[in-house]
């Protein structure tokens, strides 16, 4: 194959496909452990871990209490933890404060409780307007914080991650916490939703 | 790129799958898989990697587009290596443990910190042409330290092999105003975690 005149870039999936095989040839991957992580972030890990912690924050004091004081050992009383996820920050949004989370660098973001991020969010709209224009952002996501809220943005470009604590909804005071987990977003979590009662 | 302009509307995808295509998920797999067994390698360098991709590249392609460039000059490294072959190779049963113990960059060494809580900071202004995590925007601005997260391998230098230089990262607020100007919300604030050597006294 000419690298020279190459007018069609080679096909993805076939450039892929060498890559693994030879890495295989040589011994260095494990085709078996790669299944294994994609099953892992696609059916394991993913915005429902997140939302069980908030739902546990929503219905225990306490836990909200240590889950603000250090996220990271918070999280891991409900088993979540590990790879960026090693070092967790939590930020609650409150009628004064509303807070959203990016990655002006490139796609920070906290996979034990999130999963793995969505396009938008490591895409260059996101990352270069969430800074200076985050109520812009904001609004493009179909929410208003009013004048008198205070936006924070928290720029993910050290080693911590950041997930948002969002405001319990009102009227879901009869809800159970297994209920309420099922309410809660991936945009809460990072930011750019609220909550909402079906 | 925080504060251009010209990147155009968010593009959103309701009910969007985590990979888009399977050579997308094997990327992602691969890159974990290479980083396990690269010994030498460390996330800092590797975020280099992809930060080294010429600008027109870098904003054409997608995300793991990227991601495979970066697996593929790993590999040819790892390929041209004789010792290579006695590097650790990530086993299926070994994926679970290797999540959960994670590679925290924090590290447990006792360090006096520069800065407390509230006090004025200005973020230097310096401009190096390797891996640096200060976002441009925040240069030569001032903040304030709104909390110290404790001592972290200093990325600036580890990316480029020069050790770990480890020193306390702080959360420092930007008033938005200082950052935009005018424009800005007066309320609003940009909460940026900056390493020690980041930051000068104000």
């Amino acid at each position: 194959m000419s690298h020279e005149h190459q007018a069609v870039p080679p096909d993805l999936t076939l450039r892929v496909k060498a890559l693994e095989s030879l890495l295989v040839e040589k011994g260095l991957v494990d085709p078996a452990a790669l299944d294994v992580l994609i099953d892992t972030y696609e059916h394991k890990v993913g915005p429902r871990n997140g939302a069980r912690v908030v739902a546990r924050a929503w219905v225990d004091p306490a836990f909200k209490q240590r889950l603000l004081s250090n996220g990271t050992a918070a999280i891991a009383e409900l088993g979540y933890g590990g790879s960026q996820g090693e070092d967790m920050v939590v930020v609650e949004n409150t009628p004064q404060v509303h807070n959203l989370v990016v990655c002006t660098l490139c796609s920070c973001y906290p996979w034990p409780v999130l999963g793995l991020p969505p396009v938008w969010y490591k895409s260059a709209p996101y990352r270069s307007r969430s800074v200076i224009d985050p109520r812009g952002v904001l609004r493009e996501f179909g929410i208003e914080p009013g004048g008198d809220v205070e936006v924070r943005v928290w720029d993910s470009t050290a080693e911590v991650r950041y997930l948002v604590l969002p405001e319990r909804p009102a009227g879901s005071e009869k809800l159970s916490e297994d209920e309420l987990a099922r309410l809660v977003t991936r945009d809460s979590m990072i930011g750019v939703a609220k909550v909402k009662l079906p | 790129m925080g504060g251009m302009h010209g990147m155009g509307a968010i593009q959103y995808e309701h009910d969007e799958p985590v990979f888009h295509a399977r050579w997308e998920a094997r990327v992602y797999a691969l890159t974990r898989a290479l980083r396990f067994a690269d010994k030498n390698g460390n996330i800092d360098a590797s975020r280099h990697a992809i930060e080294q991709l010429p600008p027109a590249d870098y904003l054409r392609m997608s995300y793991y587009e990227k991601w495979l460039a970066r697996a593929e000059a790993q590999a040819r490294k790892l390929a041209a290596d004789s010792a290579a072959s006695k590097n650790p190779v990530l086993k299926a049963d070994m994926v679970s443990s290797m999540i959960a113990k994670g590679s925290s960059a924090r590290r447990d060494v006792s360090i006096k910190p520069a800065f407390a809580a509230g006090e004025r900071v200005r973020a230097r202004n310096i401009n190096p042409p390797g891996h640096t995590r200060l976002p441009r925007y925040a240069r030569g601005k001032l903040g304030r330290i709104a909390r110290d997260h404790g001592v972290f391998v200093f990325p600036d230098t580890r990316a480029h092999f020069q050790g770990d230089k480890p020193q306390h990262v702080y959360s420092v607020r930007f008033d938005a105003r200082e950052l935009w100007g005018s424009q800005a919300n007066p309320r609003d604030g940009v909460y940026v975690d900056l390493w020690e050597d980041y930051l000068e006294q104000a």
